[in-house]
């Protein structure tokens, strides 16, 4: 009934334009997160991409009528909007982190290479995907963009909480893939145990800095750390 | 009433999920070693009884000539491995590495790692294929930063990142092959078991398959310690305690490949045309050549011996590349072989790094003359790593190299050639680490040796006298791989 309303007020095929105005901003917000100078500004983009997840997954849950995929959009507006990154937040605070974000690779650059990820994500799913249905192909190519995004993010810049928001964005493309796919089971399951994959990675970070083994949480700082290298 | 086939594969994943429990609570570390040992040979008892009355595969599970054989090892080297480590950590005790309440954890992490590793080599589900891998890898990325050292730290974070990235790839690629079946078999459950897609690979549509591949190749790749994404290995060989290695090694990097595998099959069998064999020799022979070279610079034991794995995960995914019923069989052996020849090598270089006191090579010389046994037992594994005669290795390497040249012969020397980079690395330390004067500073050491001459004896044996009935059998699977 929610479908025919939207239909009828964004015309036909209203419903799938909204899923994929959702999964359309998961890449935007992507972006951003990619031209953040500011590590603050960083988690915050982050909590903003896990909110638009959350939405996009609540919204595929209604139309394809899943109601067990609400689990995973509670998921992603309670864990990943809201928990981790206070939880980053106060590691940026209680860690004395340097507040700036430290790029390996400039943002300028960064943008023309995510812009290339983009295009390339759109043309080999959208050809690859030809046979699938609509909502399926669409929202996947949107998702493997948002995918390479989070990885470009983990590659381009150095800091940990970076590298985390990297990671989540990423694995905010897979849920978005997962909950697009039409009747794929255990994607609950999946962001479950994606959850405690990140809840690991987080309180990791926050307890070996608590251990006091490493004077910054720079990963390049760790490299030195072995014992090959020198 | 439950059927004693299905009883024992349910018992598979029970047994070590279970003892995971108990062993969090034993505060008793003499105890929780033996009861490792003890629930470690149930699990092997346990899958032995698989290979006597094969149950009938189900939704969930499934049980073929494949999986049988990476069941049966993960069994045995689970068993050799709790008796080494059994000794080992009594070491590290005596020595103050490692402290008792650490030891609860670690015992119970260790079966959660065979609990995962069962379950991605019995499931008939790709989403619990996968689960199955995520949580061996949480677990053994727990393992590895168990010493809290400054290194240990940073080995573990970097395996937890590489593994998490790679991971979510694999799941990528497992969503893909779900979107290229679900047209033709429907939504739901379905669309993500494997023989459901087996029987209908014909149908999947190939372009998305393989694209899915590709993410399926790069995410378990990772895991198996393909180049480029192999750069945690060394790290969590080198800093994680010595039984973890030996598992690492022996067992988490063939369960990876064994994953990579089914969905080979799966390709195999539907219209895509021969794309997975180009991409797996390409990254075989890459794989191989790189971790060939690195083999030259390795100043710790440990470090050279993951090396030593990277470039055996080469040369195996380079065999399955390849093809074919030579190539199928010799990727096969070379799996068991490497998985039975390194896990026994870090048995003896575990024992080596306690009677010395350091990892480094340079520290290490004339093993042979200070402690005899350890010694010759790593000449031993050395010479069976290497690829010489008349070890297992060699067989398969030489089956490899012969299948190869008859259709490719520059693929066949250029792999020739990382075989004998290797080489020329492995017997070059070798030497110094065994033989000449021996270096200063030295403990006696209580080694377990039963485990390595179990292993090394099957090596041998494989190598001298490779029963018909086990090639047969290597042969059936590789008609099955395609």
């Amino acid at each position: 009934m929610m479908v025919t309303l939207i239909n009828s007020i964004l015309g036909p095929n209203g419903a799938l334009s909204l899923a994929h105005a959702l999964s359309g901003a998961l890449v935007l917000v992507s972006f951003m997160m990619l031209y953040q100078d500011r590590l603050s500004a960083v988690i915050n983009v982050l909590a903003l991409h896990s909110a638009v997840l959350g939405l996009a997954v609540a919204w595929q849950a209604w139309i394809q009528a899943e109601p067990q995929l609400y689990i995973t959009a509670v998921i992603a507006l309670g864990f990943k909007a809201m928990i981790i990154p206070l939880a980053l937040h106060r590691i940026v605070r209680r860690l004395n982190i340097h507040r700036e974000v430290e790029a390996a690779v400039g943002i300028g650059l960064t943008m023309l290479a995510g812009m290339g990820l983009v295009a390339l994500s759109l043309v080999v799913m959208l050809h690859t995907a030809a046979h699938s249905a609509v909502l399926a192909r669409e929202d996947v190519a949107l998702a493997l963009a948002t995918i390479l995004l989070g990885m470009l993010m983990m590659i381009a810049r150095r800091n940990a909480v970076s590298q985390i928001a990297g990671f989540m964005s990423l694995e905010n493309g897979l849920i978005l893939a997962a909950a697009g796919a039409e009747g794929m089971p255990l994607v609950v399951e999946i962001s479950v145990t994606f959850s405690i994959v990140i809840a690991f990675i987080v309180i990791g970070v926050f307890l070996f800095r608590i251990r006091e083994r490493f004077d910054t949480i720079d990963s390049t700082a760790l490299d030195a750390f072995r014992g090959e290298l020198q | 009433m439950i059927n004693v086939a299905t009883g024992a594969v349910v018992a598979t994943i029970a047994i070590p999920v279970a003892s995971a429990t108990i062993l969090a609570m034993v505060p008793y570390w003499r105890l929780a070693a033996r009861l490792n040992v003890f629930v470690s040979l149930a699990t092997l008892v346990d899958i032995s009884l698989l290979l006597l009355r094969r149950p009938t595969s189900n939704a969930l599970f499934l049980v073929d000539d494949l999986n049988i054989v990476f069941l049966l090892l993960n069994g045995f080297v689970g068993f050799t491995t709790s008796i080494f480590s059994a000794g080992y950590i009594a070491y590290e005790l005596e020595t103050g590495n490692l402290t008792p309440r650490y030891l609860r954890f670690y015992h119970a992490m260790y079966q959660s790692m065979m609990a995962g590793m069962n379950l991605a080599l019995i499931t008939n589900n790709l989403g619990l294929m996968w689960f199955g891998i995520e949580l061996a890898t949480l677990a053994t990325v727990m393992m590895v930063g168990i010493y809290r050292t400054h290194a240990a730290v940073e080995a573990s974070w970097k395996y937890l990142i590489l593994a998490s990235v790679g991971i979510a790839l694999a799941l990528f690629g497992t969503i893909l092959v779900y979107l290229a079946a679900e047209p033709a078999l429907g939504a739901g459950m379905d669309a993500m078991q494997w023989t459901n897609l087996l029987h209908n690979a014909s149908l999947l549509d190939p372009a998305m398959l393989n694209v899915a591949f590709i993410f399926l190749l790069i995410g378990y790749g990772t895991k198996a310690g393909l180049v480029p994404m192999h750069a945690w290995l060394p790290d969590a060989h080198a800093e994680g305690p010595t039984p973890i290695s030996a598992v690492l090694s022996g067992l988490l990097l063939n369960v990876a490949i064994y994953v990579i595998l089914r969905f080979k099959v799966l390709l195999a069998h539907s219209s895509v045309i021969s794309e997975p064999n180009d991409l797996m020799i390409g990254t075989g022979i890459v794989t191989l050549l790189f971790a060939a070279i690195m083999l030259y610079r390795r100043r710790d034991i440990k470090r050279l011996f993951a090396y030593s794995s990277v470039e055996h995960m080469g040369i195996i995914a380079f065999a399955f590349g390849v093809g074919g019923t030579l190539g199928n069989v010799a990727g096969l052996l070379q799996m068991m072989m490497h998985s039975l020849t390194k896990s026994a090598i870090f048995f003896t270089v575990g024992h080596v790094a306690q009677a010395k006191g350091t990892q480094k090579i340079a520290d290490i010389r004339g093993l042979t003359s200070s402690h005899p046994l350890l010694g010759w037992m790593l000449v031993v594994g050395v010479v069976a790593i290497a690829g010489l005669p008349p070890f297992g290795i060699f067989t398969s390497e030489f089956l490899l190299i012969t299948s190869t040249f008859a259709h490719a012969p520059i693929l066949a020397v250029v792999v020739g050639l990382g075989i004998l980079l290797a080489f020329g690395a492995l017997i070059g330390r070798m030497t110094t680490l065994c033989f000449g004067t021996p270096s200063p500073g030295s403990q006696p050491v209580r080694a377990s040796t039963t485990p390595i001459l179990l292993h090394f004896g099957i090596v041998l044996f494989g190598g001298l006298a490779l029963p018909v009935f086990l090639y047969d059998w290597f042969a059936h699977v590789a008609l099955l791989l395609g």
